[in-house]
């Protein structure tokens, strides 16, 4: 546990909790960027070079963009009249609470029973990409095909509807 | 006095809370989706540091996890955003409680 790693989780939860309580959604967008950058050092901080900057590439290059455009395509910059917050929001809040409450103590009460080691892991990109071609090879056939229908199917769903031929 | 594991947990711990407030609290649509989408993210958190610290790295179990999630985390993007732009267009709003043409 060092500074690094204390400045880094309060960079990750601050822009976290502006994501949930800023008014605009721009500001949002801009906040849940920040989350992601912050959780991408936390990975590289955790000496997972690759996975850290996997979440540079398609958080910030990739979701973020897509969230903009969300933003901007349903003119959610213009703030709504009865507020940005749903009527049962404080049962929302106890429940998040209650989650954290539960997941935190679970963590306290069951960690130190983990085998835990503290040798840094030495993986190159290397490794990753063999063990990716052999391993792994069949879920990352089932990803390239996950994704290729998820574009498709985003862009029929969004697509617009022509006006049917009578 | 806790191990850098419990740090890295309960950060996620926490994320993962204020994910799913965030998600249960606005009534944006797309806000509800980053609310998953920091949901993911802490569970990504959750599976690097297993990886770091647990028992043998080489064998990139947890890491190889992550890759997939995020990978699985852009395609669920791509196609909720795409189903918000496409409510949107049907209904004028993406504020979830005026949309409630199926309520009975």
């Amino acid at each position: 546990m060092n500074a690094v790693f204390y400045i880094l989780a309060a960079l990750t939860l601050a822009g976290g909790l502006a994501t949930v309580l800023l008014k605009q959604l721009v500001h949002c967008a801009l906040a849940v960027t920040v989350a992601f950058a912050g959780l991408a050092l936390l990975f590289l901080q955790l000496d997972a070079q690759f996975a850290g900057f996997a979440q540079i590439l398609v958080y910030i290059g990739a979701v973020a963009i897509l969230i903009v455009f969300a933003i901007l395509l349903t003119r959610g910059s213009e703030l709504p009249k009865d507020g940005v917050f749903s009527k049962t929001w404080f049962l929302g809040l106890v429940i998040a609470a209650a989650v954290f409450a539960v997941l935190g103590w679970a963590v306290l009460a069951s960690v130190s029973a983990v085998p835990q080691q503290n040798a840094v892991p030495s993986v190159t990109v290397r490794d990753i990409g063999i063990a990716l071609v052999g391993r792994y090879v069949l879920p990352l056939e089932i990803v390239a095909l996950l994704l290729t229908a998820a574009t498709i199917g985003a862009v029929i769903v969004a697509m617009h509807e022509k006006e049917r031929p009578r | 006095m806790t191990t850098p594991l419990a740090g890295y947990l309960l950060v996620a711990a926490l994320l993962f809370a204020i994910g799913l407030g965030g998600a249960l609290v606005r009534r944006n649509a797309i806000l509800v989706l980053i609310g998953i989408e920091l949901m993911l993210n802490a569970a990504n958190l959750n599976l690097i540091a297993f990886w770091r610290f647990g028992p043998h790295p080489e064998a990139l179990t947890g890491m190889m996890f992550a890759i997939f999630s995020i990978a699985v985390a852009a395609a669920e993007a791509a196609v909720g955003l795409g189903l918000v732009i496409a409510i949107y267009r049907h209904t004028n709003t993406a504020e979830l409680d005026k949309i409630d043409r199926m309520k009975g």
